[in-house]
């Protein structure tokens, strides 16, 4: 599919290692927060920032904008990273995160910043919020899409359950939601913690048109998301599988750096990892 | 004596002159109203449409209602969803599911985001009934006006719930609205005036020895009590205190420092209700002896809404001896 050109999937992945720089600077100022979830998302956020949303980082209030909702509250440093790259706000703002008076809460806040479309950290609550936006967006006939970005952790909550059942029934086809598949959460690895296999078929079962991808395919993902337009009987989940901490190697695939943030030793060592990675990319053109 | 300006029915003392209906009818009529007012209003249900009168709107505005199942948590969510979207949701269940089982959706998804959702509680307090104690929720006031940006409102009589159900629409922000399940005297009228956030007189006397703050049906036990109470010569005000949050401080200070003694009444937990917010407003501006009339730290139990309230504690004698008794607790 030619839903992306290689040369901008390029420019994504340059992208997206630039945001995790920003990512381990705002974490290492702030003192405090995750860390390997948003490491994960930060090519799908990317993705979105820079090709996928229909938006306007000058007018975060245009009505006409696709509404990405983050439910798993606590990645939204890679958001806040992906949004000041793209221009919502300055950089060196990102230098503010958790600290007091800041508009960059620990978990986001609608009412403080200005394009973070719910508020959202206690989780399993964006589904329903996403399927109310969609659910009122169809009953006024209006074409925007609204994604929804959800943890697999979270995927333990009823509330959860209970949104993906009512976006089955109503067919909210306008609604696209994504769950970072990255097997960790606080108290270990999923399937140790409370299994969610088959977390696919659970979908199915519940009407909803089901998609796998590699989270850090960022074409694969751009296809899923095109895919999902064209799917009018249901909404779509996209079963993103990523690797915790991804582009960190330290950080990849351990789960105690679900909650933490480097310390400043740590974020020169993964600071200078990731600005090297540039040459690791396999992009002819670059 | 009866105020004037309340405008409430002529022959209000005797029950068989009043009609009685339900608080629950007051939100069925007031939702149908308020949606053909404002084209933003939708209805959400949880499986209760005839009990919380939601099927009113339904059967009006078929494409604004919205099916939940189950789900009050979801419930919640959804309704988060739509009024960030754009439109006005009514969020209907017994108040012992919602807020009672969707608290923490409430709290971030609808008052930290700060949208205009519009909470329903049906079935409030021991009256529910035969139903027994898991669905006499009597904490909700509690858990609602805690939260920052939400307004509590907790309606007489079926007009006033009527009146009540339609002012929240105007305002931009959560609204918590309780209501009851059992047949209740209609006492206020179409012309009684009804302002959120502003409390009204119902009951004067001159040189008042306490002052009666209520809220919700039990107002009108409020009403019988003073008089009673002033055919024994002793000389009360009465207090209509709706909207629980923001509470007419004004008013409620203006009667304490008339009356020097308060007495409250609402049929919810003493702990954490409309009397709790009282006390902290005079605490500040104008300590004076309080009773407080309500739950006492108990669940209820099935039984009829008539003996369950007195059972309780919220009959007509239970308000006289409270106010009584703060005369007495004045001194000299």
């Amino acid at each position: 599919m030619a839903n992306i050109s290689e040369s901008k999937v390029c420019e994504l992945e340059v992208k997206a290692n630039e945001i995790r720089t920003t990512l381990i600077e705002m974490l290492t100022e702030a003192g405090s927060g995750h860390t390997a979830g948003p490491l994960g998302m930060a090519d799908i956020f990317t993705a979105f920032y820079f090709h996928i949303l229909n938006h306007n980082p000058k007018n975060p209030f245009w009505e006409k904008r696709d509404r990405l909702i983050l439910s798993n509250g606590h990645i939204t440093p890679i958001r806040y990273a992906a949004m000041a790259h793209a221009g919502y706000f300055p950089i060196k703002e990102t230098k503010t995160l958790r600290k007091f008076g800041s508009r960059l809460q620990g978990h986001p806040e609608r009412e403080r910043l200005p394009g973070v479309e719910t508020t959202s950290g206690p989780l399993g609550s964006g589904l329903g919020q996403a399927a109310g936006i969609a659910y009122g967006a169809r009953m006024d006939k209006k074409t925007f899409r609204v994604y929804c970005l959800m943890s697999d952790g979270e995927q333990e909550a009823g509330n959860t359950w209970e949104s993906a059942m009512f976006a089955g029934k109503n067919k909210l086809s306008n609604l696209t939601a994504v769950i970072d598949r990255n097997n960790i959460q606080i108290n270990g690895m999923t399937e140790d913690v409370m299994p969610l296999e088959p977390l696919k078929d659970k979908y199915e079962a519940f009407n909803w048109h089901v998609l796998e991808v590699d989270g850090h395919n960022i074409e694969a993902f751009v296809d899923a998301v095109e895919e999902a337009k064209a799917i009018y009987e249901k909404p779509t989940v996209i079963i993103a599988h990523t690797i915790p901490g991804k582009g960190i190697k330290e950080i990849e695939f351990d789960y105690t750096w679900h909650g933490k943030p480097p310390k400043p030793e740590e974020a020169k060592r993964f600071l200078s990892e990731l600005r090297t990675l540039g040459g690791k990319i396999t992009c002819g053109d670059l | 004596m009866i105020q004037k300006d309340a405008k409430i029915v002529e022959h209000w003392f005797g029950l068989e002159k009043l009609e009685s209906a339900s608080t629950r009818d007051g939100f069925g009529k007031g939702v149908v109203e308020a949606g053909e007012k404002d084209e933003r209003v939708v209805v959400l249900c949880a499986d209760l449409a005839e009990s919380t009168r939601a099927l009113w709107f339904q059967e009006k505005f078929p494409e604004r209602y919205i099916e939940l199942g189950v789900a009050e948590q979801n419930l919640a969510t959804v309704g988060a969803g739509l009024a960030n979207y754009g439109k006005i949701p009514f969020i209907t269940s017994y108040a012992a599911f919602s807020p009672g089982r969707n608290n923490e959706q409430i709290r971030t998804t609808i008052s930290l985001n700060n949208l205009p959702v519009k909470i329903c509680g049906m079935h409030a307090g021991v009256s529910v009934g035969p139903d027994g104690a898991t669905h006499q929720q009597l904490e909700d006031i509690a858990l609602m006006r805690v939260q920052p940006n939400m307004t509590v409102v907790y309606p007489s009589d079926v007009e006033e719930a009527r009146k009540a159900t339609i002012a929240s629409v105007s305002i931009n922000g959560p609204v918590y609205l309780r209501f009851a399940r059992s047949n209740t005297p209609v006492f206020t009228t179409k012309n009684s005036p009804f302002e959120i956030g502003k409390a009204e007189l119902v009951w004067k006397a001159k040189k008042p020895e306490a002052t009666i703050v209520a809220c919700g049906p039990l107002l009108y036990k409020a009403l019988v009590a003073a008089k009673e109470l002033s055919e024994e010569g002793i000389r009360v005000l009465v207090l209509n205190n709706h909207t629980i949050k923001p509470m007419d401080k004004e008013a409620v200070v203006r009667c304490a420092q008339q009356s020097d003694a308060v007495v409250t009444i609402e049929e919810h937990q003493i702990m954490g209700g409309m009397g709790s917010a009282v006390a902290e407003v005079l605490a500040q501006k104008y300590p004076v002896p309080i009773e407080f009339v309500g739950v006492n730290d108990s669940f209820g139990q099935s039984g009829e809404p008539d003996e369950l309230v007195e059972h309780y504690g919220m009959g007509v004698p239970h308000i006289k001896d409270a106010v009584k008794r703060v005369i007495q607790r004045k001194g000299p």
